[in-house]
């Protein structure tokens, strides 16, 4: 089962989620029409490893890229012109730095969706009454199983918190 | 709440426009209640764009079957209006960019209602760019030479050449943009998703929205990919046109070996493009009737981006005047008297007024708020650009270091029908586009007014 509150906005939103927690409540998650600062902290997340994923993708990428310019010219392919020297790196930077930037790019998109459990074109909640507004004007704040307790009493404090409807729907 | 933030909204949105609702209303409205809309202006629109396109494409056919030799090009001015095309183009394309990314790290809100259709204009912009150099070639079907892949002739690409340079920073660009662009749709095309009522319409935006559902902790990982992209995006754009500049810099051609020349290509790519996006904003303002979202004060920091660039250009111009005297080289200097009173000298004058000249009445607060004015200086800032390039490529090439090979360059009618088919086709894929996707980011805007909607 899930309990589903409706906020006004999304500081009212943060503010319950806080105090669910304080009271021992831990929110599953909230959907919001556009990012809430501070809420993903509020809602405990692993840590993101978007921004390694890129690291290392933009960097092997473009190392591999050098390498491979550097194997072309100095050894398989050297073309002595005038005596310049065949492992002529200035000209060899722009390479790797263009495609090492896009494969951070792409590297990090492929985290994203690897941490997010993105795409996926279905979900439970979906079905619940009033979810179609998330992507409108509604903030969401969900909790699974409140079995620890009455969730009357959850009902009661988000009630407080400022809910302006607070309902169940089984996935 | 802070003031500050208040005085953003205030500013950059009307009052029709601090409703979430209002601003679902307003963007989705094209989209998915079309039938309202009489849409004659687009048709008419789209018709011309077809026609030109249909031009481009007869072109791109000749030049393929007869080779580069139907455009102007001579033993002497071997780059010709292709070359100054693919710099204009890449460099509107470069304006997307800066608004998307570089007005996001700083913080500047105003970005929030222009920065999606700038994007897709760097998209086309740069596709279209990309065009020309493989048009230009030559022998086009060897294009994919310049990629290092095993092949039976055991040779690879010179990596010295600007040409791999170039397209190594065209394909690396478009593909981010699209991955950007694209990205920084999801969460709009999860409310297009959810507005749609016909069933084409839900499983072609839901399918596109990757089942975007609004969870904090997507939101959460969106915002960190986003913004390590616009990091990203940054250093990418600035390399882009600095390695369009460094396609003539690296060369040995009188003005066209300069220091200046990659970021003074930067600055003017910024130029042009921040041009064509006040020209885009303009139009969807009107057609799509965005004037809640896009104020007269959009109008007026655009038109003062551009002072400040038309500014740089003129000192750049006159750094290489300067450059070219201190440099004591004869042909330098012959070259910039060539320039101011040869026979391409209409164009270098024109080109001086048109970006640097007329932009000075962006002094004035009432010439930056009147949309016509804007518009109007827009159009010529992008004709004066494409002056300078056009000067650019063939100055240098018809006067170099021997008098003996000096020729003028005469466009042929395959060079006019390429520049204006390319601009029907980019007006053809933009008015489509607009009729399939959601031209203003409709969250960034919603959390932009979120202070004022708050009870």
């Amino acid at each position: 089962m899930i309990l589903l509150a409706r906020f006004a906005h999304g500081d009212a939103l943060a503010g319950a989620a806080h105090k669910a927690r304080a009271s021992g409540y831990r929110p599953a998650d909230a959907f919001t029409p556009f990012p809430i600062d501070g809420l993903a902290e509020t809602l405990e997340t692993q840590p993101p490893y978007i921004r390694v994923a890129m690291f290392i993708g933009g960097a092997g990428v473009a190392a591999l890229a050098y390498a491979v310019e550097w194997y072309s010219a100095v050894l398989d392919y050297p073309i002595d012109s005038g005596g310049r020297p065949l492992h002529s790196w200035p000209t060899f930077v722009l390479f790797p730095f263009a495609i090492g930037i896009l494969a951070a790019a792409i590297s990090g998109l492929i985290a994203f969706f690897w941490q997010s459990g993105l795409p996926r074109l279905h979900h439970p909640l979906f079905d619940a009454d009033g979810f179609e507004r998330v992507s409108q004007d509604a903030f969401l704040l969900a909790f699974t199983a409140p079995d620890k307790s009455d969730p009357r009493k959850l009902r009661t404090l988000l009630r407080d918190a400022g809910a302006l409807a607070v309902w169940e729907m089984t996935p | 709440m802070s003031a500050a933030q208040t005085r953003d909204v205030r500013r950059w949105t009307l009052p029709a426009g601090r409703e979430y609702e209002a601003v679902n209303v307003l963007v989705s409205a094209p989209l998915l209640r079309r039938h309202e809309w009489r849409w004659r202006a687009w048709w008419i629109g789209l018709a011309v764009s077809g026609l030109f396109t249909a031009v481009m494409a007869v072109t791109i056919f000749r030049v393929l079957s007869h080779g580069v030799g139907i455009w102007g090009y001579n033993t002497t001015v071997v780059w010709g209006f292709p070359l100054a095309n693919y710099v204009w183009w890449i460099g509107i394309g470069n304006a997307g960019t800066l608004i998307s990314s570089m007005l996001l790290l700083m913080r500047q809100s105003w970005r929030t209602s222009i920065n999606r259709f700038a994007e897709a204009m760097t998209l086309f912009a740069a596709s279209i760019a990309g065009l020309y150099p493989i048009l230009h070639l030559g022998r086009p079907e060897y294009f994919y030479w310049l990629i290092p892949y095993p092949n039976t002739m055991n040779l690879w690409p010179q990596w010295r050449s600007a040409l791999i340079w170039d397209f190594w920073a065209i394909l690396s660009y478009l593909l981010f943009s699209i991955i950007f662009w694209y990205f920084g749709m999801i969460p709009d095309l999860a409310t297009l998703r959810d507005r749609a009522t016909g069933h084409g319409a839900r499983c072609f935006y839901g399918a596109l929205a990757l089942g975007w559902r609004g969870s904090a902790r997507h939101w959460w990982l969106y915002e960190i990919y986003h913004t390590t992209m616009a990091c990203l995006a940054v250093p990418l754009v600035v390399s882009l046109h600095s390695v369009v500049g460094l396609d003539f810099a690296a060369s040995l051609m009188p003005g066209w070996q300069e220091t200046i020349f990659p970021p003074y290509f930067v600055i003017g790519a910024m130029y042009s493009g921040f041009a064509m996006v006040a020209l885009l904003t303009a139009l969807l303002r009107w057609g799509f009737r965005l004037q809640a979202l896009i104020t007269l004060a959009h109008f007026d920091v655009m038109a003062k981006i551009m002072l400040a660039a038309s500014l740089i250009m003129g000192l750049s111009y006159a750094t290489e005047w300067f450059a070219a005297w201190y440099h004591g080289e004869h042909t330098e200097r012959a070259l910039v008297i060539f320039q101011l009173t040869g026979p391409y000298a209409p164009i270098y004058w024109c080109m001086l007024l048109f970006n640097v000249a007329l932009p000075q009445a962006f002094w004035s607060p009432r010439v930056r708020r009147s949309v016509l004015a804007v518009v109007a200086i827009s159009v010529f800032i992008n004709v004066g650009m494409w002056f300078e390039r056009i000067g650019i490529v063939t100055g240098t090439l018809s006067h170099d270091y021997s008098p003996s090979m000096w020729r003028l360059f005469f466009p042929t009618f395959w060079d006019w029908s390429m520049l204006f088919g390319a601009l029907g086709f980019f007006g053809l894929l933009y008015l489509v586009l607009a009729r399939l996707f959601p031209m203003v980011s409709m969250h960034e805007v919603r959390r932009l007014i979120a202070d004022e909607v708050r009870p």
